[in-house]
């Protein structure tokens, strides 16, 4: 496995997209915190950016290189080597690279310009939202053949965690408000992975106007540390679940 | 050798194997042969585990092939067109391939060095004409010394030369007492190498027999010919 994960972490590395990928998000992280007087604004600004962009670039370019990768996969499933291992090394080097270029284009304002406890906390979870959204991907990538409907699933899911999923909280709310259903808020927003991360960087910025609706909910029903360990739990199982799921089916793939 | 147990394979509605039944041995030269789309690449590729078969099961030396991937250390296989990481140069690929078949014997650089892949070690693969890309694939099957040689339509998009040195090297794996399994359409090349034929079609197996018996039963002087003599006189 080691040796075909760096054969797929070199292709990857040498290509300019990931490069420019890193160099934007650095773009943007400085100039953010360049622009606001207090760090506070300027990390609120940085957030924003990544939960928008690290998602989006993340499960784009991984369905991407998934479908450009099948030659690589069918190369060596002549020769004795496990598929799952096949998998399993395009999944880590993927996020590998994804979660490299993010460290390196955000990370370095973070560390500069915020408390160091929260860039820990900011490039943690854009590091995982970047894994989850790698997962994602291979999950719609397996689900057809076709290159076109597979990016256009990743495009939809992007779309609908990134955009939509807050929006319907907020409304279902509204409609349901003469009812106690705080609690289905919260199991709701477990049901998004970057709504899941806002809620978890905000938990420790303690802006409560910027939680979001599903944030306030959260924070009054687990307080900040339950909050926390809820919720790095459940990011874990956003990236676990749609590989796992992706690799079962690769195995009984036909090529 | 290889044991092929009724072994039915769906794509959809289409049955692309339908309940096929085979035993090949040891150094037989088999000729694969059919109209397009009878099976023969699927059947191929069910051997090399990247098809499933929907039904039935295949033997390697008496053990199932299922859930099994050792088994492809003994077999070399050229695909009919060869795909390979566009990005990559043909180094690499042939380094990431001995480093996953951590082969430690020394191997078979014969073609290596016949087909000068050592001047061309730099280029990526995209850059490649189809013929190289062929030479590349040949290299590569060979190159372990298999026990196994599948080899779809081989000499296609080879020129002359390369064709010849490749047909050699077949011969030469045959003498050594490998299993040979070819599909060409062009029976001619096929002649003075072949010992068993097999016909397919519609996913279904018409005909395994040997190539003398084959040619004498039928009174024809090739294998071409006695095929086309049974496709026109009978129903096979």
């Amino acid at each position: 496995m080691m040796r075909i994960l760096k054969y797929v972490a070199l292709d990857i590395l040498k290509n300019k997209i990931i490069i420019a990928y890193a160099i934007m998000l650095a773009l943007f992280s400085w100039s953010a915190f360049g622009l606001e007087d207090n760090a506070a604004k300027g990390l609120l600004t940085v957030l924003n950016i990544i939960l928008l962009t690290v998602p989006l670039m993340s499960v784009l370019f991984a369905t991407i290189y998934v479908y450009n990768s099948s030659e690589f996969i069918e190369l060596l499933l002549s020769h004795p080597i496990k598929r799952s291992k096949i998998w399993k090394a395009l999944f880590t080097g993927l996020s590998l690279s994804m979660v490299a270029a993010y460290v390196f284009g955000a990370g370095i304002p973070l560390f500069i310009f915020a408390q160091w406890n929260i860039a820990l906390m900011t490039i943690t979870v854009g590091s995982l939202l970047s894994v989850i959204f790698v997962a994602i991907a291979f999950l719609s990538s397996i689900i057809t053949r076709d290159k076109a409907k597979g990016i256009g699933t990743s495009i939809m899911l992007w779309l609908y965690f990134a955009l939509l999923f807050d929006g319907l909280v907020l409304f279902l709310f509204f409609q349901f408000s003469d009812y106690p259903i705080e609690k289905a808020v919260v199991f709701l927003s477990a049901l998004s992975p970057i709504d899941l991360s806002r809620i978890l960087i905000l938990l420790k910025l303690d802006v409560s106007a910027m939680l979001g609706y599903t944030g306030a909910v959260f924070k009054n029903s687990f307080g900040s540390d339950w909050g926390l360990v809820l919720s790095f739990t459940l990011l874990a199982f956003w990236a676990l679940v749609p590989f796992y799921l992706s690799l079962r089916k690769f195995k009984s793939k036909d090529l | 050798m290889i044991e092929i147990k009724n072994i039915t394979k769906n794509f959809g509605k289409l049955k692309a194997l339908n309940g096929l039944n085979l035993e090949l041995n040891k150094g037989e030269c088999i000729a694969l042969i059919g109209p397009n789309g009878c099976g023969k690449t699927t059947l191929i590729k069910s051997i090399l585990g990247m098809v499933l078969p929907s039904s039935g099961e295949i033997l390697f030396n008496g053990k199932s092939i299922k859930n099994d991937n050792d088994y492809r250390s003994q077999i070399g296989y050229m695909p009919q067109i060869g795909r390979y990481p566009e990005n990559m140069t043909i180094g690499q690929v042939l380094d990431m391939i001995k480093g996953i078949r951590k082969s430690s014997e020394f191997l078979d650089h014969d073609l290596y060095e016949q087909f000068q892949i050592a001047k061309m070690l730099d280029k990526k693969m995209r850059t490649l004409s189809g013929g190289t890309t062929q030479k590349v694939s040949a290299t590569l099957a060979f190159l372990f010394k298999p026990q196994v040689l599948i080899l779809d339509e081989p000499t296609a998009g080879l020129d002359p030369i390369a064709a010849e040195i490749l047909k050699a090297k077949i011969i030469e794996a045959k003498e050594r007492g490998c299993l040979i399994l070819i599909t060409s359409h062009l029976l001619s090349e096929l002649e003075d190498i072949v010992s068993q034929i097999i016909f397919m079609q519609e996913g279904n197996l018409i005909l395994h027999k040997n190539a003398e018996e084959l040619k004498a039963t039928t009174g024809q002087q090739t294998i071409a010919r006695s095929i086309v003599h049974l496709l026109k006189t009978e129903t096979l």
